[in-house]
């Protein structure tokens, strides 16, 4: 059973503000009933037309999806149009006590309905996705290449996602986006992106010497798995130990969660591709169970 | 909160009876079963008797029987056998509905460079036995399908399926971990090599679960060590646990009617129910033969997990096949596998029920769960549109 704060269980059983606003001022409708979870938020605003005097959801989801678009729909209320668009959606999660991981493309779902309704609000563009695989996902300001297909989700969505969150592994981006958690075709290019934003000025440019000795070669492997390569599994609750190097050849064992997890091989090319990548070419990975 | 558990199919009731023919075998008589002397004598005792009683439900002889852990032990152990006594076979077959069990395992062997089909389903959950037919070769090693599915509930011709696999020579294993107990089992009268049993769905504690292998049937043990069991299973026998599926085997056997009659009528009385109070359900496999004591039914324009959690607050305990409850973003692979429409494979809950189940929470779920539905669809954007279309 997931474990729901309090709140979150009170915005579930008790959800604020269901319902539709006949002479709303805003509407905004994200996600699809092939998606599992869909938002229509609706907005009125004063006489103004600055600040929002009250607001309105529907939702088709989970419980933290209906907590969500609850919470969102009290927060904004008595906001101004540019206060609200700056609600993100972290701040809709520590309204609701924290959301598990797994849950938090829920409160990313409430942000972009929110920015949705506002963009039309205001007669900006929004983006029409013309892929038979998009699902509805409508992310205004996030023009640009779709990356996950299942979801139609953007590049441009993605990075910003991974920037203000902070994450660094595909999971933690398909927990907060989606992205990658139907088919998984786009995960290697979620972990470009995530290369992109955190390690620009990182990850990037460190240039491999050209020839090492053996000794150099082990220490630069040590190196690159303490730096590198460890950080990203720990992220997941997961961990690798370095049994043996001989020549090329690199003996892990993996440790935590990682230790006989399934995609544990997919793990294993991964830390060959960067062993490779920052090391030296002909580096082989292998995986032991010492 | 008294609870409604209607989630047989994730675990059982311990039986009391099975409790009592246990509770001796943890402070008092502890011996181990392999010791030389009279204080581990009397447990190997129990312990032969409860394999004789395991194999009574079965239909099979005591020798047959493999004691292991749990079901995924016996799933893990039967297949891997199998590429061991078949070194040259390079080719497995399961199903697109299997339990991970199965289905992650022979997920991995492509990575080891096996070639792995599986086989569909059609909408209501039954077996694509023409596929079966053409994908079986020489090649194949073992062929794996469970009895019965249990998130729908749909049994599987297995018998046919298993005589299929023995044309060209290849081991046949079913997972019968949701079958066992539900529906009558001979395997002296099978084709089927190798079986898996799980104790904690008949009433047994967790922890205790079944290899059938039938007499003459190639194997190789997963678990290597001392001579337990033929030394097809290393490690000290779970004697207590043992004990109590030895119980719950016979009990099983007793109530076998009851499940097929009393049981099968509080389900269809449960869903034909709910199918008339509520607009817009199905019944997932309903088309086909499924188990006594389960029934899935998708509910169009809501989501699983919302419908369980205002469930639980009642106390009734239920499953679903959607993607919140799991962590996963996609509907259940069983359910996808059926092709169930996107409008509903999101809403989709199961009822298992057990011996246990009484009349009167029947009555409660039928009253409680069409406000549940009707109130999740007043929120959600598709639920309104179909009601105001309805109005």
């Amino acid at each position: 059973m997931w474990d729901y704060t309090p709140i979150v269980k009170d915005h579930f059983l008790n959800p604020r503000n269901v319902g539709d606003i006949p002479d709303a001022d805003a509407v905004g409708e994200v996600g699809s009933l092939a998606c599992g979870d869909a938002l229509k938020l609706y907005l009125k605003l004063d006489e103004n037309k600055d600040k929002i005097v009250d607001a309105k959801f529907q939702t088709f989801g989970c419980a933290s999806a209906i907590a969500s678009s609850s919470a969102l729909t009290e927060m904004v209320k008595g906001k101004t149009l540019d206060e609200a668009l700056a609600i993100s959606n972290q701040e809709i999660a520590d309204f609701l006590g924290g959301l598990p991981e797994e849950k938090m493309h829920c409160s990313v779902m409430g942000q972009e309905a929110l920015e949705v309704a506002i963009a039309k609000y205001r007669g900006e563009p929004i983006p029409e996705h013309d892929s038979e695989h998009d699902h509805g996902h409508a992310y205004p300001d996030y023009e640009g290449e779709i990356v996950c297909k299942c979801f139609g989700i953007t590049d441009t969505f993605l990075k910003k996602v991974i920037e203000t969150n902070r994450l660094t592994t595909a999971e933690q981006v398909t927990h907060f986006t989606k992205a990658g958690g139907a088919c998984g075709g786009c995960i290697p290019k979620i972990q470009e992106l995530i290369a992109q934003v955190l390690g620009s000025e990182d990850l990037q440019p460190r240039k491999r010497p050209e020839k090492l000795s053996n000794m150099k070669k082990m220490q630069l492997i040590q190196e690159v798995l303490e730096r590198d390569i460890r950080p990203l599994l720990w992220a997941d609750g997961g961990d690798l130990e370095l049994i043996d190097i001989d020549g090329s050849r690199v003996q892990v064992a993996f440790r935590k969660a990682c230790a006989g997890c399934a995609s544990s091989g997919n793990t294993a090319r991964m830390v060959e591709a960067k062993l490779r990548d920052l090391v030296a070419e002909d580096i082989v990975v292998e995986e032991v169970s010492a | 909160m008294k609870e409604i558990y209607l989630d047989n199919n994730a675990t059982t009731k311990v039986d009391e009876a099975v409790f009592e023919e246990m509770r001796p075998y943890f402070c008092e008589l502890y011996g181990n079963p392999s010791s030389m002397h009279f204080f581990g004598g009397q447990v190997q005792g129990k312990v032969t008797e409860a394999r004789q009683r395991v194999a009574e439900l079965l239909g099979a002889s005591p020798e047959e029987i493999i004691f292991t852990a749990c079901g995924t032990e016996s799933d893990n152990a039967a297949i891997r056998s199998a590429l061991e006594v078949f070194p040259d076979r390079r080719h497995v077959i399961t199903s697109r509905v299997e339990h991970p069990a199965v289905l992650t395992q022979c997920r991995n062997l492509t990575q080891k460079g096996y070639r792995v089909t599986e086989i569909g389903v059609d909408g209501a959950g039954r077996l694509d036995m023409d596929e079966l037919k053409a994908a079986v070769d020489t090649d194949t090693a073992i062929v794996s399908l469970m009895w019965a599915n249990n998130e729908t509930g749909v049994i599987f011709p297995v018998e046919e399926a298993a005589a299929i696999a023995k044309s060209k020579g290849a081991l046949f294993h079913s997972d019968a971990v949701q079958a066992i107990g539900k529906i009558p089992i001979n395997m002296a009268d099978s084709g089927i090599d190798m079986l898996s049993l799980s104790g904690h769905k008949l009433h047994a504690p967790k922890g205790i679960g079944v290899l059938y292998l039938r007499r003459g049937t190639p194997f190789r043990p997963f678990l290597v060590g001392g001579h337990q069991e033929k030394s097809r299973r290393a490690g000290t026998e779970n004697a207590a646990a043992i004990i109590a599926l030895g119980k719950a085997c016979q009990l099983a056997d007793q109530y076998m009617e009851a499940e097929n009659t009393t049981v099968k009528a509080m389900r269809d009385r449960l869903q034909n129910a709910l199918m008339t109070a509520i607009p817009n359900a199905r019944i997932n496999g309903g088309g086909a033969e499924r188990l006594p004591n389960t029934t899935s039914i998708a509910f169009e324009f809501v989501e699983g997990e919302a419908i369980l959690l205002l469930l639980s607050e009642l106390g009734i305990c239920a499953s679903s096949g959607s993607a919140c409850t799991s962590g996963s973003l996609e509907p259940s692979h069983v359910l996808r596998a059926m092709g169930v429409p996107f409008t509903c494979a999101h809403g989709s809950i199961r009822f298992s029920l057990s011996r246990y189940t009484t009349d009167a929470e029947i009555d409660t779920v039928i009253r409680e769960m069409p406000p549940i539905i009707a109130r999740l669809r007043q929120m959600s954007p598709f639920g309104r549109e179909f009601l105001k279309g309805q109005a």
